[in-house]
């Protein structure tokens, strides 16, 4: 194939909470409302990649779609997994072998923190007994330490809450829609310190639908042209700090997949983080912003301090990062919050941000996300 | 003392956590993997804290087998020098006192805080001979 594969068609279901619609049929709403966008029809899809952790199997879709044949492929990958299926989708166009296809993710948790059982981990029962199979105490531990060794200040935790609920007033898609105070942050009740029940994001429902085709098919279509220049999918190297660690090596904490997939991504694409007008970084927690801003090449650690407090990551800063509110206001439907990241890239590259459109034209933009048990992906897209 | 399980701690008095060598590279992993690639060794009884946090919110059962009632609890990773980083509880300490490279000495809590008689989880309290920062 010559030329870069296209995303030509985005939809989305709104994330948070849909009582009454299941996780698959939020996917499909998200799949009819991308086909709309690129004008195009179902039976033109040639293939497709879905992803979902706890919402049933995504090529049962077809049902409601239509039986057309085309080939369907299930993706379960963690927090990667919209990644992973966007990853798969542009391989296929790549490969000559397609010319459009879809890449989708949707989900449903319960209420409250996921609770994971040890031995879906390889952990004894002693340790989930004890109450270490915590999510948020990982987060939390995680911050504490780069806070110490890199003067980030609570205050910047906070920062980074107050911009997600800020930006995300303007995104219809997202789910806590008002604004917070940074003070109410600051002082919110404490679910892990140094981390308030603001600084969390928390599972949620929501569904992505992205179509790519091939530059010549995007031509055709007439659609704007936005090109995925990279999609990196990584794991992590030794010495990582993750979750549901009874152990970490001395040394640790450092090294992370996510340094790997931006890494490699920024050299398939071949620019650098200077050359990224925007980018949507997995912001699960508020300090999972700040580290990722670091771990992708954007700042040095401990730049973050002066970046948040200058507002250089606001949306009309130097480096806009989570313009719809990210996890923070968005929630974790984990199969389709990556997409999301890349759903909301492709807003902004078209200039159909509305009143969180980032200012200046945007040509390129960034996403990423991270996740158990050390997983991250990364796009860089180019208009 | 009646471990929270078996093959956490030495019989020795006091005890201390019984981490795992893999053969292969010297690594130190805590606690011992099951199975030949590991051996068992044991482990320092102080260190300097890592990083921590506290639990502020009962956690959910499955898996947390402790009491209804429940009181915030702080959680410790302990550097053991020159062997691994463990995680544990953190004890005997004012969550206003707790910092980073505080000297640290093993012990254990119970999974019942109203309970001495439940079982031991490992955990770690400031060291007797100095509570200064690294």
């Amino acid at each position: 194939m010559s030329g870069d594969v296209c995303i030509v068609g985005v939809g989305i279901h709104p994330f948070g909470r849909t009582d009454g619609l299941s996780g698959l049929e939020q996917g499909v709403f998200a799949v009819q409302q991308a086909l709309g966008d690129a004008g195009i029809a179902w039976p033109d899809i040639q293939f497709a990649y879905g992803s979902s952790d706890a919402a049933g199997n995504p090529d049962t879709m077809v049902d409601r779609l239509g039986l057309t044949g085309v080939q369907f492929i299930n993706v379960r990958n963690g927090c990667a997994a919209g990644g992973s299926a966007l990853f798969s989708a542009q391989m296929a166009i790549k490969s000559g072998e397609f010319d459009i296809g879809l890449a989708v993710g949707f989900d449903k948790h319960p209420r409250g923190a996921f609770n994971a059982l040890p031995a879906e981990y390889n952990l004894p029962d002693w340790y989930g007994d004890a109450g270490f199979m915590i999510t948020t105490q990982f987060f939390a531990a995680k911050i504490t330490r780069y806070m110490h060794l890199h003067g980030i200040s609570r205050t910047t935790l906070g920062r980074v809450a107050e911009k997600a609920f800020r930006n995300a007033v303007h995104a219809p898609h997202a789910w806590r829609r008002e604004p917070v105070a940074l003070d109410d942050i600051l002082n919110g009740a404490l679910v892990s310190d140094p981390y308030s029940k603001f600084m969390f994001c928390s599972p949620a429902e929501g569904g992505v639908a992205l179509i790519l085709a091939s530059e010549k098919k995007a031509r055709e279509l007439g659609k704007p042209l936005v090109r995925l220049k990279a999609a990196t999918m990584r794991t992590r190297p030794t010495k990582s700090f993750e979750v549901f660690a009874p152990s970490i090596d001395i040394g640790g904490g450092t090294a992370t997949a996510t340094r790997i997939a931006s890494a490699d991504a920024f050299r398939m694409a071949g620019i650098g983080p200077e050359d990224i007008a925007l980018a949507q970084l997995q912001d699960t927690e508020a300090g999972a912003e700040i580290m990722h801003m670091a771990e992708n090449g954007f700042c040095a650690d401990g730049e973050q301090e002066a970046w948040l407090a200058e507002g250089r990551t606001e949306i009309g800063g130097t480096l806009p990062v989570n313009t719809d509110g990210g996890c923070l206001a968005c929630g974790e439907p984990i199969g389709a919050s990556g997409l999301r990241q890349v759903y909301e890239n492709v807003v902004q590259l078209r200039g159909d941000g509305g009143s969180r459109q980032v200012p200046g034209a945007p040509r390129t933009a960034y996403s990423h996300v991270y996740g158990a048990p050390g997983v991250s992906a990364v796009t860089i897209l180019e208009r | 003392m009646h471990a929270i399980a078996e093959g956490l701690f030495t019989d020795e008095a006091p005890p201390r956590l019984i981490g795992g060598r893999e053969r292969t590279s010297g690594r130190i992993v805590f606690p011992c993997p099951p199975g030949a690639a590991y051996e068992p060794v044991a482990l320092s009884r102080t260190g300097r804290l890592w990083s921590w946090t506290i639990q502020r919110y009962r956690p959910k059962s499955p898996p947390y087998a402790g009491p209804d009632t429940f009181r915030p609890w702080p959680v410790a990773y302990v550097e053991l020098p020159g062997e691994v980083i463990v995680e544990a509880r953190l004890t005997d300490v004012a969550f206003d006192q707790i910092s980073i490279g505080m000297a640290l000495e093993l012990t254990s809590v119970p999974l019942d805080p109203d309970n001495a008689a439940s079982a031991q989880i490992p955990a770690f309290r400031p060291a007797a001979t100095t509570g200064a920062a690294a």
